[in-house]
């Protein structure tokens, strides 16, 4: 096989650079930043909390409700702020896709608030939204069967990628451009998948597998912005006590 | 295992049978899983994930502190900061309540210590049948984060005890965040709110205990 050429020099089957923080919104009860290079996407929890208005409460179970938004700057092209069909469509997406790990069947009456912005967007804004909003509802104290990590495989006439661009969404030659996200639980079950364009069943399965492959590396990068977020708490505090102390005794 | 450790959701924290899955944890298979963000602790084969963040999720037999909401025929609706709205009872108050005249008890918008006695489907039930529960008059109250409230108590009531010593305050706090200080001096009150808030500012660190009593030393030169 000869070796496919992606617009910006990546491998096939390699990552964009993964951004990862968590705790940075100081007001909600949780939140996390997390970008795909260019595509950055900002998650914020409140909650549980009462569910307004008092007819979409669910006396079984907590709900979960997230919001999907892309801010007008995030694109060249600025785009008309407020909701629109897709960025619906994209909120029950992500609802949908960490509803299997949220543990909120006791939160009757209650609501559990995920709220995502795009910052930035270069293709991949729902997989980074429900990186972030992973991370957020882990910071927020929700209990989870575990995180889940999203990740976008594209099929670029013939061949597999991982991690699409804009540009390669608009791909132009051969059978066009494909584009699979896919969210994987800590379980390697699948709890999102979206299919848009034409692929094989035989190409899905390498797709999905592909998927698994990224998913490593997307987990490793928001467990270690949880526990540095923990740690780095634990020494500015070891450390600032000790300043402080110093600073008495003069 | 001497080390708190960091965990997040999914993370197996022990594998094999020897461990018991307690608070914050699961047990799938033979693996003891966290199912919440927070340190993990062990003691006595019981494991539990200690919450380092979010909101306030009520027990039963925990002391909180709420402010009237409402007036009902037969009780008080009190905010305690959860999503569920707290309800006392007049039986639950250890005195006569007239039922024409129950501003005199507890009037909207007056704080409340009260202890949670049920959690049940309709809402969370107080009692202020307790010592040292009831209103709270004179003095001030504090908000801190809920998930540091154990580090100001301490283990076994070490640190508060500590803090009520060196400030002769007294002081009740609230499983909420909320903290009742009243002492004899505006001073005093506010010498144990600073105190308070540097143990929840400083909660992570190890030895906080001594670490205090040093402070009280350094604070009172």
């Amino acid at each position: 096989m000869t070796e496919f050429k992606r617009p910006d020099g990546r491998k096939v089957n390699e990552l964009r650079k993964i951004t990862a923080k968590v705790g940075v919104v100081p007001n909600a009860d949780g939140s996390a930043i997390f970008g795909f290079g260019d595509t950055v996407a900002i998650a914020a929890v409140y909650g549980p909390k009462k569910m307004h208005p008092q007819h979409a409460q669910n006396p079984e179970k907590g709900t979960l409700r997230c919001t999907y938004n892309m801010l007008s700057f995030s694109v060249t092209e600025r785009i008309r702020p407020g909701p629109s069909r897709r960025s619906q469509e994209i909120s029950k997406i992500t609802e949908w896709a960490l509803q299997p790990v949220v543990m909120i069947d006791e939160y009757a009456n209650q609501v559990v608030d995920v709220h995502i912005n795009v910052l930035q967007a270069n293709a991949s804004t729902r997989c980074a939204g429900i990186n972030a909003a992973a991370m957020a509802l882990a910071q927020a104290g929700i209990p989870m069967k575990s995180l889940v990590s999203s990740v976008s495989i594209g099929k670029l006439d013939k061949q597999l990628v991982t991690d699409l661009i804009k540009e390669e969404e608009d791909w132009e030659e051969g059978e066009g451009p494909t584009d699979i996200p896919i969210t994987l639980t800590g379980d390697g079950k699948i709890s999102h998948i979206q299919l848009d364009g034409k692929i094989s069943i035989k190409q899905l399965r390498e797709a999905v597998k592909l998927a698994e492959g990224a998913y490593q590396q997307i987990h490793d990068a928001q467990v270690k912005a949880l526990k540095e977020a923990a740690s780095s708490e634990q020494e500015i505090q070891a450390s600032s006590a000790k300043n402080v102390g110093g600073e008495e005794k003069k | 295992m001497t080390d708190r450790l960091i965990v997040v959701p999914g993370e197996v924290i022990f594998q094999g049978e020897d461990y018991l899955p307690g608070e914050g944890t699961e047990k799938r298979g033979d693996e003891i899983v966290a199912v919440r963000y927070g340190l993990a602790e062990e003691t006595k084969k019981l494991v539990k994930v200690i919450p380092l963040t979010g909101v306030y999720i009520p027990r039963r037999g925990n002391v909180v502190i709420g402010k009237i909401e409402m007036i009902t025929s037969n009780g008080w609706v009190i905010d305690i900061g959860t999503a569920e709205n707290a309800f006392l009872s007049i039986m639950e108050v250890p005195r006569y309540v007239n039922k024409d005249d129950m501003k005199s008890v507890f009037d909207i918008g007056e704080m409340v210590a009260a202890k949670i006695y049920s959690i049940g489907g309709r809402g969370i039930d107080l009692t202020t049948r307790l010592k040292e529960l009831g209103k709270l008059e004179k003095g001030i109250i504090i908000e801190i984060n809920p998930n540091k409230v154990p580090r100001v108590i301490g283990k076994e009531g070490s640190m508060i005890s500590l803090i009520k010593d060196e400030t002769k305050c007294r002081i009740t706090v609230g499983q909420n965040g909320f903290i009742w200080i009243s002492g004899s001096k505006v001073e005093d009150e506010l010498f144990a709110k600073k105190a308070i808030l540097y143990v929840a500012e400083n909660s992570l660190m190890s030895g906080l205990t001594d670490e205090m009593k040093n402070w009280f030393v350094e604070e009172k030169k």
